[in-house]
């Protein structure tokens, strides 16, 4: 790996002038991604920012409508939570099998969110729950923030600050693991608000995605028997030697229904 | 090149060190401290795990600046008086390594986890150690010999 200078700002401001101040700056949260991608030679930054210094970023909050997470919030603190795990136990299980136990005690919801890694599990909670990102420059919709393949709606320098996850009435995440890297070689996210049902998909796809006609069957009939031959076109999904395309579309159907199944569990049975 | 104070098995230490070093080459190279291994250096296979503020991460996966101010230990560390700790007796007695390179990274990971949870079960004892390989033992021998520790800790 190439030498760097390093700098810990202690403040929100001190962390954007600095990435401004660098010619080739990069931001350090958790390291599990970032630190592999630069010894592999795949970027040599001049200036590593460590967001690490910058209490405001690590809090999480919870109303009884709203669940806030600081983007440095650690998988591992996410999945202890009480404040997430009480009103949404959804979150807190998919955060409680990221990776392993020391990714989990490193990795961080901003930098998974940042790296928008095709096979990443946070993506697939954030879009199919309605979540909001919010910066140090404005808010944005998930909908609206996961581009594609390693590509998200933030700008250079922009620094997520927290994610807001509405609580749901039901939701359960479904995730059938890569046994070598435990990424997600498809996972599955449901969750339904009143009538309103979202289902987001990663793993499966060059970027997570929303599957309308399940989210339809779903809304007049939140069961997994309302899922039964719907099916997913292959076209676009990834196909590796992991797996096929036909193979994941297939754990698409799969998993959303054990995710249903789950969510009404998980959910208050209405 | 920045300056650092740590604290590493009870010792206060002050290096200097470059931006691009990580721990475990402060660890190994810096200190001497050659049980901690480095299996993959790609943040797979839990070699290199130490606990860092009581947490288990993988030392070849964060910067040695990062550790500043805070109280590492490595598998040195771990066994009172130049003896064995309850795991390392069990890793011991229920053959729980073959060459050993995997077997610091496991101590490291299992000690935090009997912390955590002292009374787990089999299946949270490997969902414990999905982030450390080995390549000789299958991990049953390993397995057991956590469950045993766990018992004999508990007394
Ligand atoms: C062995 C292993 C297994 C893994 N398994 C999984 C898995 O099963 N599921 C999964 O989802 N992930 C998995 N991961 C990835 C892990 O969750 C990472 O922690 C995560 O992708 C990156 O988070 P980080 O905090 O480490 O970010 P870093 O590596 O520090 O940063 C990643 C990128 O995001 C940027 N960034 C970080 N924080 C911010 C911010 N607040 N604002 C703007 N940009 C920011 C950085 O500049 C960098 O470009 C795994 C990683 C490893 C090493
Ligand atoms: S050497 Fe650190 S995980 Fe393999
Ligand atoms: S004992 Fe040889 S790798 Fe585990």
């Amino acid at each position: 790996m190439d030498d760097f200078s390093y700098q810990k700002p202690s403040t929100l401001g001190d962390a954007v002038e600095a990435f401004s101040a660098a010619d080739d700056g990069v931001y350090l949260a958790g390291g599990q991604t970032i630190l592999p991608v630069m010894k592999l030679g795949l970027a040599a930054p001049e200036e590593v920012i460590d967001l690490n210094g910058i209490e405001e970023l690590q809090a999480i909050t919870a109303s009884d409508s709203v669940i806030s997470i600081g983007a440095m919030a650690t998988h591992a603190t996410v999945a202890a939570s009480e404040d997430v795990k009480q009103p949404l136990p959804a979150l807190a299980s998919l955060a409680g099998i990221i990776g392993d136990p020391q990714v989990r005690n490193r990795g961080t919801i901003g930098g998974s969110i940042a790296n928008n890694d095709p096979a990443a599990d946070y993506p697939a909670a954030l879009l199919a729950l309605g979540a909001t990102i919010t910066t140090d420059k404005r808010q944005i919709a998930a909908d609206d923030f996961f581009l594609e393949i390693f590509e998200t709606a933030l700008e250079d320098g922009e620094i997520i600050t927290k994610v807001d996850f509405p609580v749901p009435d039901a939701a359960a995440y479904m995730k059938f693991a890569n046994p070598a890297s435990r990424f997600a070689l498809v996972g599955v996210f449901v969750a339904r608000t009143g009538n309103s049902v979202r289902v987001a998909v990663t793993g499966a796809g060059p970027c997570v995605f929303r599957v309308g006609d399940m989210e339809a069957a779903l809304e007049k009939d939140f069961s997994a028997a309302a899922l039964d031959g719907i099916t997913v076109p292959t076209d676009d999904l990834n196909a590796d030697i992991h797996a096929s395309a036909e193979y994941r579309g297939h754990l698409i159907g799969v998993l959303a229904k054990r995710a249903v199944e789950v969510a009404k569990e998980n959910g208050d049975g209405q | 090149m920045p300056k650092i104070n740590l604290t590493v098995n009870n010792q206060s230490v002050t290096k200097e060190v470059e931006g691009r070093t990580l721990l475990v080459e402060l660890i190994r190279e810096g200190l001497g401290l050659t049980g901690t291994h480095i299996g993959c250096d790609t943040s797979q296979c839990g070699a290199c795990v130490v606990h860092v503020n009581g947490q288990p991460v993988k030392s070849c996966t964060m910067l040695a600046v990062q550790a500043d101010g805070a109280d590492v230990l490595t598998v040195e560390g771990v066994s009172p008086d130049g003896g064995l700790s309850p795991l390392q007796q069990a890793l011991h007695e229920h053959h729980g390594l073959q060459c050993g390179f995997c077997t610091p990274g496991m101590v490291m990971t299992a000690t935090a986890l009997l912390n955590d949870n002292p009374y787990p079960t089999e299946a949270e004892v490997r969902h414990g150690l999905e982030g450390n390989l080995c390549r000789c033992t299958g991990y049953q021998n390993i397995v057991e010999a956590i469950m045993a520790a766990a018992k004999e800790i508990r007394g």
